[in-house]
């Protein structure tokens, strides 16, 4: 499936991107192992649209968001944005291309300058663009804090004063400052309350069609992930293992991975009956894996040939694709 | 639903308000600063009044026939010029062997304590912010053996310089420019080979500043003070410069730790990810956040430079005389303790007052910038 340069309506493209991290151990810090973090992940993001992003905590998912926006550096890989490749620009080429990409984080308590007022750490996009002028700026942060639903003369307030939900509009707010096309989504509504998350997840969707913003949005609630997103991604041990339309992984998913993240979610009927075995164990250790797929020690399906070689990601139909050979009946 | 609906905005309290109400219920910490307050004060005025060339309070004018007085007396007018009568009317605080007005004395010295304190821990400071940052931002990066050798031979360059003979000098700058070549090759890949030694990285910056706190803090530091000051020529400037040398590593060691929990934080991250510079980073987003332990331990530091400074100098090490500082009215009082007590009393309790009542303010401060007590009220 692998293309050399993405389409045009793709906004953001990843390539075989990987990100590992030395283990040191011992008196001389001597390298004794990886954790791949991010091992070769291919993604595509279509400009409007919204991918979702789901695994269990510790896939890589965070590490993935940070790839992208180029904050850690990749140790091979590539990424388009926009169609011009991200990884090798210089860093004042990355500095333009970086207020085309925003985050907005999971702790709404950590992502805000406790000792910069509201308005402050909004002005700061507005500064780092090279807005003019205190007054234009002032009306500016105005307008982004009314845009997400909070009186502007909130901007004189310190993030103290603020809610969990108030805060993680304020940090939309900010990603927003800079204009950017793409917002990264890291956990944006695990942290709060469910009628503070419908709220959000709103306001997200309402700015997208606004603004013609495109979404990584990342998240382990499934629910919250099929609400938001065109297309999904499920990741497990920084692999991507299913990846499609939003309706083919929730209506059929193949992946023996998927069943088991998809049926473990809650159905808001208890009395009714599912028949599905839980997933047996813990996320096995991502330090130093054993060849082959990397979900082998949990499978309900596995046998030998999954402990050898690399198993690479198959195409079901159109866009979806799994990383699995023995649902495809291969 | 509409933005109003969605909260009612608290009444408004700055952080400035909220530490002053903190401030106010912590008796101790509010007489510290009172007193801080007074001291400051007394010593500008002082510094007014006993300088120039006809000062209000002349320090330095001996009186021989006036000596030892004790304190609230009157001068002996039949006796004494008339240009040479204190102003006030009375000796306040006495005089001592010479005849000198102990009053001005302490005013004099008052200035020289209050500047040692602050410039001292001015320095100190400052020197802890730059290295503590430098090792808690830049931290993981790494120092390469070409690196080293080029700042060594800049120092042994810069310490030998117009010392040796020219020989040495041609040597070192051959050494130099040979250097900076073979550097400069490396960079366009042209040769390899050996150059490859240059490029072994050594150890990281971290490495680099915690292992010079750790060496710093090995010295006894008033030790180290009495051995450069005894090498340098005596003078309040030297003081201070020596003292801030001595003093930064707590103030590095509590910038380094704060930047290393802070980096990681989302809202610098945040920063990063809209563009701002390192320098901006570091100025308006980390130090801030990190500098309010740091001013706990400047605000206890100054008591312990006013504290260093009385030492020194009562050990004879300090401000030179005729210029009086506590520490030397302190140390020639002593010889009269019997006689006339006052001039090691009033000395003694100026110090106690002002250091008490620094630490006193410190701790104060350390409660009320703790964030968790915030929380609590």
């Amino acid at each position: 499936m692998k293309k050399d340069s993405p389409e045009n309506n793709v906004i953001l493209a990843a390539q075989d991107l990987k990100k590992y991290f030395p283990v040191r151990r011992g008196f001389l810090q001597r390298v004794v192992g990886w954790i791949k973090a991010v091992d070769g992940v291919d993604l595509e993001l279509s400009g409007g649209k919204t991918l979702g992003l789901v695994g269990e905590s510790g896939c890589g998912k965070s590490t993935l968001a940070r790839l992208i926006l180029r904050l850690m550096e990749p140790d091979e890989g590539r990424i388009y944005f926009r169609g011009c490749e991200i990884t090798e620009l210089s860093r004042a080429e990355m500095k333009r291309h970086r207020r085309l990409m925003q985050i907005v984080f999971q702790d709404p308590f950590g992502s805000l300058n406790p000792r910069m007022t509201v308005g402050q750490s909004i002005e700061e996009g507005l500064r780092a663009v090279g807005m003019k002028g205190r007054e234009k700026r002032r009306h500016r942060v105005a307008e982004l804090l009314e845009m997400v639903g909070i009186p502007g003369r909130a901007a004189q307030r310190y993030p103290h004063e603020f809610s969990g939900g108030q805060r993680q509009r304020i940090g939309i707010a900010r990603a927003l400052s800079v204009e950017p096309a793409l917002i990264i989504c890291d956990e944006p509504v695990s942290a709060l309350d469910v009628s503070i998350q419908a709220q959000i997840l709103n306001l997200l969707r309402n700015l997208q069609s606004n603004l013609g913003l495109s979404y990584l949005f990342i998240a382990h609630d499934l629910n919250v992930v099929e609400y938001v997103s065109d297309r999904v991604a499920i990741m497990y041990l920084g692999h991507i293992m299913e990846y499609g339309p939003v309706e083919a992984i929730y209506g059929h998913h193949l992946h023996p991975y998927s069943t088991a993240l998809l049926e473990a979610a809650p159905v808001p009927e208890p009395s009714s009956k599912r028949s599905w075995t839980p997933l047996a164990g813990d996320v096995p250790s991502p330090f130093n894996p054993p060849p082959g797929c990397k979900f082998q020690a949990r499978c309900p399906l596995v046998e030998d040939r999954c402990r050898e070689g690399e198993i690479t990601l198959y195409g079901v139909n159109g866009t979806h694709r799994v990383r699995c050979w023995k649902v495809l009946g291969r | 639903m509409s933005a109003s609906d969605a909260f009612d905005l608290p009444p408004r309290q700055t952080r400035l308000q909220e530490s002053w109400s903190l401030l106010r219920r912590n008796r101790m910490a509010l007489a510290g600063l009172v007193i801080f307050l007074l001291f400051f004060i007394l010593a500008v005025v002082g510094m007014v009044l006993t300088t120039g060339t006809s000062p209000q309070l002349d320090p330095s004018l001996v009186r021989l026939q006036e000596k030892l007085r004790p304190p609230l007396s009157r001068p002996h007018l039949d006796t004494l010029p008339p240009a040479e009568t204190p102003p006030l009317g009375l000796y306040l605080l006495g005089t001592d062997e010479l005849g000198r007005d102990v009053f001005a004395r302490m005013l004099q010295g008052a200035w020289v304590s209050l500047t040692v304190g602050f410039v001292a821990v001015g320095i100190a400071v400052i020197i802890g912010v730059l290295l503590g940052g430098l090792a808690g931002y830049y931290g993981q990066s790494s120092i390469r053996v070409g690196e080293v050798l080029i700042v060594l031979l800049v120092v042994t360059g810069l310490v030998n310089w117009g010392r040796l003979s020219q020989a040495f000098l041609v040597t070192i700058t051959v050494a130099i420019v040979g250097l900076a070549a073979v550097l400069m090759l490396s960079r366009t890949k042209k040769i390899g080979g050996m150059l490859f030694l240059f490029r072994i990285q050594l150890f990281s910056v971290d490495m680099l500043v915690t292992g010079l706190i750790d060496i710093m803090l090995c010295f006894p530091s008033f030790f180290l003070i009495l051995t450069v000051v005894a090498l340098l020529p005596a003078s309040i400037y030297n003081i201070m410069i020596v003292i801030g040398l001595t003093s930064w590593m707590g103030a590095a060691r509590f910038i380094r730790a704060e930047f290393l929990s802070l980096r990681e934080q989302d809202f610098v991250t945040a920063a990063r990810a809209l563009g701002i510079s390192d320098w901006r980073i570091i100025l308006r987003h980390m130090v801030p956040n990190a500098i309010a332990p740091v001013l706990v331990s400047a605000t206890i530091g100054i008591a312990g430079a006013i504290l260093t400074e009385a030492g020194l100098s009562f050990l004879g090490f300090g401000v030179p005389p005729p210029h009086a500082t506590w520490g030397n009215i302190l140390s020639d009082g002593k010889n009269y303790l019997f006689d006339a007590p006052w001039l090691t009393i009033i000395p003694g309790l100026a110090i106690l007052v002002v250091v008490l009542s620094f630490n006193l303010f410190g701790e104060g401060l350390r409660d009320i910038l703790n964030p968790k007590l915030r929380e609590r009220h």
